[in-house]
């Protein structure tokens, strides 16, 4: 009986589909739950990884946090699903997390071809090589004749021999399941450079014996443009997530911080009083309150905030802001204007 | 009784219900393969085999014959099977050898090597194989030097981190002589060979024939190489820049995969032929050693040929397992079929019902082309009622 009411109520979930755009279904039931669903990485140092107290910290899950204080004023009502490189599509396309925020590279098959919608660019990465200091490798073209370990089954390989056959340079490829065989292999001298995005090879130094022995060359390889993914089948809830994470922008390159916001809100700057809501009614027209952007600010911190806390400065991988600067200052992070 | 199965109605007939279960079951398969098929088909693009013949567009480290990044999947796949076939043809040699030696002094009377070939079994039996091939590999990694300072134990041998390199031998057309010269002195040694043995049952006499087999397989080779100038030549390994180039290489990857599977391995094969050695009478021995063989001899041709009826069918089935588990080679970036056939191409292509249908029927013919040269086998070493 209980069987056949529950097959009753799916039935009846299919068939009332949303009766007038306008009303996002994701919005309405992460209301209902009373926490957003995230889906993260399995541990990437800086992006997402859990802390030594099972809290799960990086830029990817503090832009989570950022829509848990867009939606519920409490960056803390975020329940994180971490997922393999293999299921993280699948799991989102089947509802099981609200948003994929898990260093995943924008690319057109899977924006197209998967039902998936990206946000936005949270971190330009690009692949890249490692290789021990004492090589006296100044860079990537010096590597003929190389060993280089990799990860299989990711575009980091199919990347890696269209550089070396587009420079006509030799190799052999060494290519690991599982990352940690990967480092274990590299520092046990397997190979002459390791590869993967840049951002990874930051994180890998540290696990080696000697991080201060390697250095990552200045070559990037590829374009791998990291952001957000949402289901293509809820336009708003795919506004609300991109712009959210146009409002850590702007609120960056208008000088407006997580000390400072609650000043910010007398500015006299028009597009100040935009983004912050004291002019307009831009959040309400999403389907949140107008002080939406004060909320994530004021919790989260803005961009470059973001940025330093988990993989900048203020952060044990010290990666340099390079193309995430703010297209004023030389990079390439660039928001709409909120408007 | 024979009321008892009268009275019993016709749909409780045993042949009745055997038959309505297993059409069930028939028709349940058939069902579902057809409802996967349909699926699949009903997916659209991403269907069908079509996608073997596209461009891999990514490296392997070990091919055993030519492959490039412009290669199709369908020569990785090949590529795959050849480094599978390898590693389990090299594994089984071994672990036969290390399992017989092993299983036999498990019942040496000399205290300290049962001991130790106890302790062996009992050790390596029971630690997990993955954690093996690891231990092996990282521990050959972390002793040998980089390339640099290499090993080099022989002139044109070098051993470092990325493997072992080796002269490779290349043959200059006229080498074909030399190979037909030594082809005639291998006919020639059969022919001595059967010559001895006919005299043998003739006369009883034993003749020795050991010089003259070591002449003709080495003299006449040795002569045409000389006439035709020595056709083989040798491409010597020479470090440039990272690495060596030239040579054969055999990489980390193969000797660790190798060793670990064949000493894991040779732990089971000994527990069978210690089994099977212990299983002939004792009668057996004793009527040997009354008829004046030696000790080797009567192990050699008493013991052991009764005993490998009893060895051969657990060790078939030790072969197939040596094989399957050759799969764990994905962990240590041996780029066997599973790694690069059903890891890589699986994952780039997206054609998982396909990859993974073609990686098991693969191993199921393996596996079966295994077992069946081993029924024969066993069926020439049977017992022959007569």
């Amino acid at each position: 009986m209980r069987i056949r009411v529950a097959a009753l109520a799916v039935l009846a979930a299919l068939v009332a589909q949303p009766a007038f755009a306008g009303t996002s279904p994701t919005l309405d039931k992460i209301k209902k739950n009373g926490y957003l669903r995230c889906g993260v990485s399995e541990g990437l140092p800086g992006f997402s990884n859990p802390d030594a107290k099972g809290n799960w910290t990086g830029l990817d899950v503090d832009f989570c946090k950022a829509l848990a204080a867009a939606i519920f004023n409490d960056q803390q009502k975020v329940r994180y699903t971490p997922a393999s490189a293999k299921v993280r599509f699948t799991a989102l396309q089947s509802g099981e997390y609200d948003v994929l925020s898990r260093n995943t590279t924008w690319t057109m098959s899977r924006d197209v071809q998967l039902g998936l919608e990206f946000a936005g660019v949270i971190y330009y990465d690009g692949q890249g090589f490692m290789v021990p200091k004492k090589m006296n490798v100044k860079s990537a073209k010096q590597l003929n004749g190389a060993n280089v370990c990799t990860q299989t089954g990711t575009t980091t390989e199919l990347n890696l021999a269209d550089y070396f056959r587009s420079n006509n340079l030799k190799y052999t490829v060494i290519a690991f399941e599982k990352d940690e065989e990967v480092v274990a292999a590299y520092d046990a001298g397997r190979c002459d450079a390791l590869t993967t995005d840049q951002s990874g090879l930051y994180a890998e130094r540290l696990q080696l014996k000697n991080p201060a022995d390697h250095i990552i060359l200045p070559e990037i390889i590829s374009k791998e443009p990291l952001g957000p993914a949402v289901n293509q089948n809820d336009p708003q809830w795919a506004d609300i997530v991109r712009w959210t994470l146009f409002a850590l922008v702007n609120a960056e390159e208008l000088g407006v911080t997580s000390k400072n916001v609650d000043q910010m809100l007398s500015s006299p700057n028009p597009e100040i009083r935009r983004l912050l809501g004291v002019e307009g009614a831009f959040g309400q027209s999403m389907g949140l309150t107008n002080d939406w952007a004060v909320r994530v600010i004021k919790q989260v911190g803005n961009y470059g905030e973001i940025f330093e806390r988990n993989v900048g400065q203020g952060s044990p991988l010290k990666i340099q802001r390079g193309q995430n600067a703010l297209w004023t200052k030389g990079g390439l992070q660039y928001a709409p204007p909120v408007r | 009784m024979a009321q008892a199965i009268a009275r019993t109605t016709w749909w409780r007939s045993r042949r009745l219900r055997g038959l309505l279960f297993q059409g069930a079951l028939i028709a349940g398969i058939t069902l579902a393969v057809v409802g996967l098929v349909e699926h699949v088909l009903a997916e659209g693009g991403a269907s069908g085999f079509g996608f073997l013949n596209n461009t891999a567009g990514f490296d392997i480290v070990q091919h055993l014959i030519p492959y490039s990044e412009q290669s199709t999947y369908g020569r990785v796949l090949l590529v795959g099977l050849l480094n599978t076939v390898l590693v389990a043809v090299l594994g089984i040699f071994f672990a036969t050898i290390l399992g017989f030696i092993i299983g036999i002094g498990q019942l040496s009377s000399n205290w300290l090597i049962a001991r130790l070939c106890v302790a062996y079994v009992e050790v390596l039996r029971n630690l997990p194989l993955l954690l093996q091939i690891f231990f092996w590999y990282f521990a050959v990694l972390r002793t040998l030097p980089g390339p640099r300072n290499s090993l080099n134990p022989f002139d044109a041998v070098f051993i470092n981190n990325r493997g072992v390199y080796l002269p490779r031998p290349e043959a200059a057309p006229e080498f074909i002589w030399v190979v037909a010269a030594f082809a005639l002195g291998l006919l020639g040694t059969i022919w001595l060979r059967l010559q001895a043995r006919d005299r043998r049952e003739r006369t009883g006499e034993h003749s020795d024939i050991g010089l003259a087999t070591f002449a003709l397989l080495v003299l006449p080779a040795l002569v045409a190489s000389a006439i035709t100038s020595f056709p083989l030549t040798f491409s010597v390994p020479v470090l440039d820049g990272f690495n060596f180039v030239g040579g054969v290489v055999v990489i980390p990857e193969l000797v660790a995969l190798v060793t670990a599977l064949s000493a894991y391995t040779a732990t089971y094969i000994a527990e069978a032929v210690r089994a099977g050695i212990a299983g002939v009478p004792s009668g057996q021995r004793e009527a040997a050693l009354a008829l004046g063989l030696s000790r080797g001899q009567m192990l050699r041709l008493v013991v052991i040929p009764q005993a490998m009826r009893q060895i051969v069918p657990p060790l078939t089935s030790q072969y197939l397992n040596l094989t399957k588990n050759s799969s764990l080679a994905v962990a240590i970036a041996y780029p066997d079929l599973v790694s690069i056939f059903a890891g890589t191409t699986l994952n780039q292509s997206g054609h998982e019902i396909e990859v993974i249908a073609i990686t098991m029927g693969v191993y199921l013919t393996l596996s079966l082309l295994t077992s069946g040269v081993m029924n024969l086998y066993n069926a020439r070493i049977a017992l022959t009622e007569r």
